[in-house]
């Protein structure tokens, strides 16, 4: 990765400095090196920027502020949520400022009426749907980072979750926001309202990765709580069984709203980290979850059973209260971190398949690890063929890291192999944008981008993520060609 | 024919596969008079038509089955009509994986025959164009004939395409459980009007790779790239499906904003719910419930119970059902409403349509917040645009929008159709970007786009 090591501090950015004190007042300026490293990374730890300047404003008015002033100096921003982010997207950029939505937490409106609720950007989503519960809705899409990802964050990802097999992404569900583009104009799009006119900008804005601008404010879409909520988990012998069970539920026109599978060792990490106690000596685990009227979800559920258990399940506990159900859950929603338990090193991988290349994939994978030597968990949303093989290495041992990214970049060519993604919810961000070309042409590419000059044809807004090559958008006044110009300055060198 | 336009015949139809022929009497959108009209067989045809296009400075639209042809505000010109007639493959079913990707021009009704037998749809039913039911009840607002020219030579209801549905965002009844084009549609491959070929999004449900195009591209009426195939997800068909319909009183409009929030509110689980409105002569509220025969008998009791005496039940929909409550010729305008806000927009409509002296009658999605309006077609012009200029000063009242899809040349001669646009600098900038010559559907879109 081609980097800018900066020598001297640069006046450019003591000058911007100033200028968003005098704007967001001092407190929500940070300059210093020691406390910028907090920054330095988000949740995919491995890559790693000190930004030259971070700003927290107070009021979501200062966003707009922050971002005009960077528009302005010519300095490129990132902005950041929580940080629990899986794909470096919010990795700043070592020459740019750091813009934090952590203290816009504001649940600004629940409207239960016009079933939608308004919140500032930094708002925690679980907090949303904590506050919505007491109405009787719910914020729907879920990622596993729920309790600390904010909802700016899950709008820069369209993030999902393992509830969205059922009712959707965040994309499905945000029906406005408040934004400002990189060049500091200031946008009201949608509303509570559906299909504003003109282009659908906000379905451009949803999953950009933070590249075409900051939401700074966002109405979205509440779900009605559902009457009744089952979940079951399933013990299997293996893999194989587990997914042919999935395949006759979903092959019967059930939609659960939720459907995991573990293989044996994300089983065995889970069980490390959180004991959650899953059937003894199962090879697979699948979790099922059906929600909806009483009287079709029972009819349903033992239908679910009946296909767990046609295909080999061994053990089947049914939840009888929300706290079991809370403890089916643990082990999933654990599984990333609980792997820490089992490998000193791993990587999060998040492949797409088509559902029923399931069993093909992993017998793949398997191979790979055979193979290769290098360890691999799968955890998984067994219902929308959303993979995350759990790569495991020891970076103290000489080469492992290298044969483990190796495994990790096999596994994403075997579900482009199969007419899959790279991403189905982490995104690309500075992970995977060296991986875009091998799912789309350059044509494709450039296309894309084509929105991205719309947007902002300087390429500030979080530079360096989701394409692998910048776009020129023609002529853009100001905009710097040839060489970097600290690097002209000879203020930076390139290495 | 000049020699020029010999040249760039020949040179279109190369393109085309030899489907390309000068542009009869009926080759026209929305007034403008096309002068080639090209049938490309696949998107590497479709592409090189679009490539001769660019070559020739010529103006491209896109047409499937000519339902909507006439939306929009006329194009300012029209040079090239590429009918997508020969783009009618379903490329794959993958009914295990619930995708199904098909070509721009394959009818929404011929795929919904190809899906049924694997027990699947795609939860897409965008409104009827006028004349596919004759004699619905109440009928259309003029008492006009129940055929529309756009519709072409076929006899009996004809459907619109993929691509043309794509394009104008059109939904219906099933948008309140399943969403809107955009929620349905996971990939799509476009020809952008300098001929390149590119695709977003895939075959996956699940899929943050890149830009969501699909997005941008869906209701973006043709003028930011000629869509040539499309992968939707799909839905299991249900086993059974009820109506409930119950008759409102046509004055108040707080009884159907009433009972449409106390269904919401509920454990109904409504897969659609529609309302038909005729201030002071009909309005009805039906309720669509699907599922499982126990599940489905139980909560249609519920809402039996909930609508009192005058409710019923039926197995087949009611003929309005996802009807556009327009008659061929009428003046077809699009409502949107934050939910709640249903009742000052009907007392809006009720109150202008008073005013000047019009007949309007409402339809829609009231759940979802999208509402359609018919005023009959021989309405006074002016009339008719003072009553939507008033409509969109008081708009913000229901945080709607206010859009005229369709009218009579006078009328949308007298009135904006598209009306106020918020972020049309950067839709400009977007459309610049995409096709810089301004020659895909240019002038049919928002803000003279």
């Amino acid at each position: 990765m081609k980097t800018y090591q900066v020598r001297h501090p640069r006046p450019e950015i003591a000058a911007l400095a100033e200028r968003l004190r005098a704007l967001l007042g001092p407190d929500a300026v940070i300059d210093d090196h020691q406390r910028l490293r907090t920054y330095e990374c988000d949740g995919l730890a491995h890559y790693k920027a000190i930004p030259a300047l971070a700003v927290l404003p107070a009021e979501a008015e200062g966003l707009v502020l922050a971002v005009r002033a960077c528009a302005e100096a010519g300095v490129p921003f990132v902005a950041r949520g929580s940080g629990t982010g899986l794909s470096g997207g919010a990795l700043p950029h070592a020459d740019g400022v750091l813009i934090v939505t952590s203290r816009l937490r504001t649940i600004l409106e629940i409207d239960r009426a016009n079933q939608r609720a308004v919140v500032q950007p930094g708002t925690i989503n679980l907090d949303l749907t904590r506050a919505a519960t007491p109405q009787g809705y719910y914020y729907a899409p879920d990622p596993s980072s729920q309790q600390v990802c904010s909802i700016g964050g899950n709008v820069a990802e369209n993030s999902g979750g393992a509830h969205c097999l059922k009712y959707g992404f965040t994309t499905n569900h945000v029906t406005g926001v408040e934004f400002v583009t990189a060049d500091g104009e200031k946008l009201r799009l949608g509303g509570k309202a559906p299909d504003p006119t003109g282009y659908d900008l906000l379905g451009a804005i949803v999953g950009s990765e933070g590249t075409l601008g900051i939401a700074t404010e966002v109405t979205v879409r509440l779900v009605r709580l559902p009457e009744t909520v089952r979940t079951l988990l399933a013990g299997f012998p293996g893999t194989d069984d587990a997914g042919a069970a999935t395949s006759e539920i979903i092959g019967a026109g059930v939609v659960p709203a939720a459907m995991e599978m573990m293989d044996a060792l994300a089983i065995e990490a889970a069980e490390a980290a959180v004991h959650c106690d899953y059937p003894h000596g199962a090879g697979a685990v699948l979790i099922v979850e059906l929600d909806g009227p009483a009287v079709e979800v029972e009819q349903q559920f033992a239908e679910v059973e009946r296909y767990c258990r046609r295909h080999g399940a061994f053990e089947i506990r049914i939840a009888q209260d929300d706290a079991e159900r809370a403890l089916f859950w643990k082990g999933r929603k654990s599984a990333f971190a609980a792997v820490g338990r089992i490998s000193p090193d791993y990587i999060v991988q998040d492949g797409v398949i088509p559902r029923t290349a399931l069993p093909e994939v992993l017998r793949e994978i398997a191979e790979l690890s055979a193979r290769s030597g290098v360890r691999v968990a799968n955890v998984f949303h067994a219902g929308d063929g959303n993979l995350h093989p759990l790569v495991l290495f020891d970076d103290g041992v000489p080469g492992e890291a290298e044969r483990a990214e190796e495994v990790s970049g096999a596994i994403l060519d075997l579900c482009i192999e199969h007419g899959g993604s790279i991403t189905g919810e982490h995104g690309v961000g500075s992970d995977k944008a060296k991986h875009m070309p091998r799912m789309y042409t350059e044509a494709d590419l450039d296309t894309m981008q084509l929105v991205r000059c719309a947007f902002d044809p300087a390429g500030l807004s979080n530079p360096g993520k989701v394409f692998p090559t910048p776009r020129l958008c023609g002529e853009v006044p100001g905009r710097h060609k040839g060489a970097h110009p600290l690097q002209e300055a000879g203020i930076a060198e390139v290495f | 024919m000049s020699e020029a336009e010999r040249v760039v015949l020949d040179a279109l139809s190369a393109a085309a596969g030899g489907h390309a022929v000068l542009a009869g009497a009926e080759d026209i959108v929305d007034g403008v008079c096309a002068a080639v009209v090209a049938a490309p067989g696949t998107t590497a045809e479709a592409a090189a038509v679009l490539r001769v296009a660019a070559e020739h400075g010529l103006a491209v639209v896109g047409r499937g089955t000519g339902t909507k042809l006439g939306w929009g505000a006329p194009p300012s010109r029209a040079d090239v009509i590429i009918d997508t007639g020969r783009l009618n493959r379903v490329l794959d079913h993958g009914a295990g994986d619930l995708i199904v990707q098909v070509e721009a021009g394959v009818r929404l009704d011929t795929l919904r025959e190809r899906l049924a037998p694997a027990g699947q749809r795609l939860a897409l039913d965008p409104l009827l164009p006028p004349g596919t039911v004759p004699g619905a009840v109440g009928g259309p607002v003029s008492g006009g004939p129940a055929s529309d020219p756009a519709s072409g030579p076929a006899s009996g209801p004809v459907s619109g395409t993929v691509g043309g549905t794509i394009a104008t965002a059109v939904s219906g009844p099933l948008r309140l459980s399943h969403g809107a084009v955009r929620d349905l549609l996971i990939g799509v491959t476009m020809v952008r009007a300098d001929g390149v070929v590119a695709k977003a999004g895939g075959k996956v449900v699940k899929n943050v790779a890149g830009y969501d195009l699909s997005k941008l591209l869906t209701g973006s009426w043709g003028t930011l790239g000629l869509i040539t195939e499309a992968v939707f997800r799909l839905h299991p068909l249900p086993a059974l499906a009820r109506w409930v319909t119950v008759p409102l009183d046509p004055a108040a409009s707080a009884s159907a904003h009433e009972l449409v929030q106390r269904v919401l509110h509920s454990q109904m689980v409504p897969t659609a719910l529609e309302l038909d409105w005729r201030h002071g002569e009909t309005a009805r509220l039906a309720v669509l419930v699907e599922g499982i025969p126990e599940g489905v008998s139980g909560r249609v009791e519920v809402l039996l119970d909930l609508f009192g005496e005058s409710a019923e039940v039926a197995e087949t929909a009611p003929e309005w059902w996802g009807h556009a409550p327009w008659g061929a010729g009428d003046v077809a305008v699009r409502l949107t409403h934050e939910i709640a806000g249903l009742p000052k927009l009907l007392d809006a409509v009720e109150g202008l349509a008073r005013r000047h002296g019009l007949r309007v009658a409402v339809r829609g999605s009231a759940g979802v917040g999208l509402m359609y309006a018919a005023v009959p077609g021989d309405a006074d012009p002016g009339a008719v645009a003072a009553m939507v200029g008033a409509l969109r000063a008081e708009a913000s009242a229901w945080s709607g929008d206010v859009v005229v899809l369709d009218g009579p040349p006078a009328v949308k001669a007298a009135v904006e159709m598209w009306g106020p646009v918020r972020g049309l600098g950067l839709m400009r900038r977007v459309k610049d970007q995409f096709d810089p010559e301004h020659r895909l559907a240019p002038g049919r879109f928002a803000g003279g786009i």
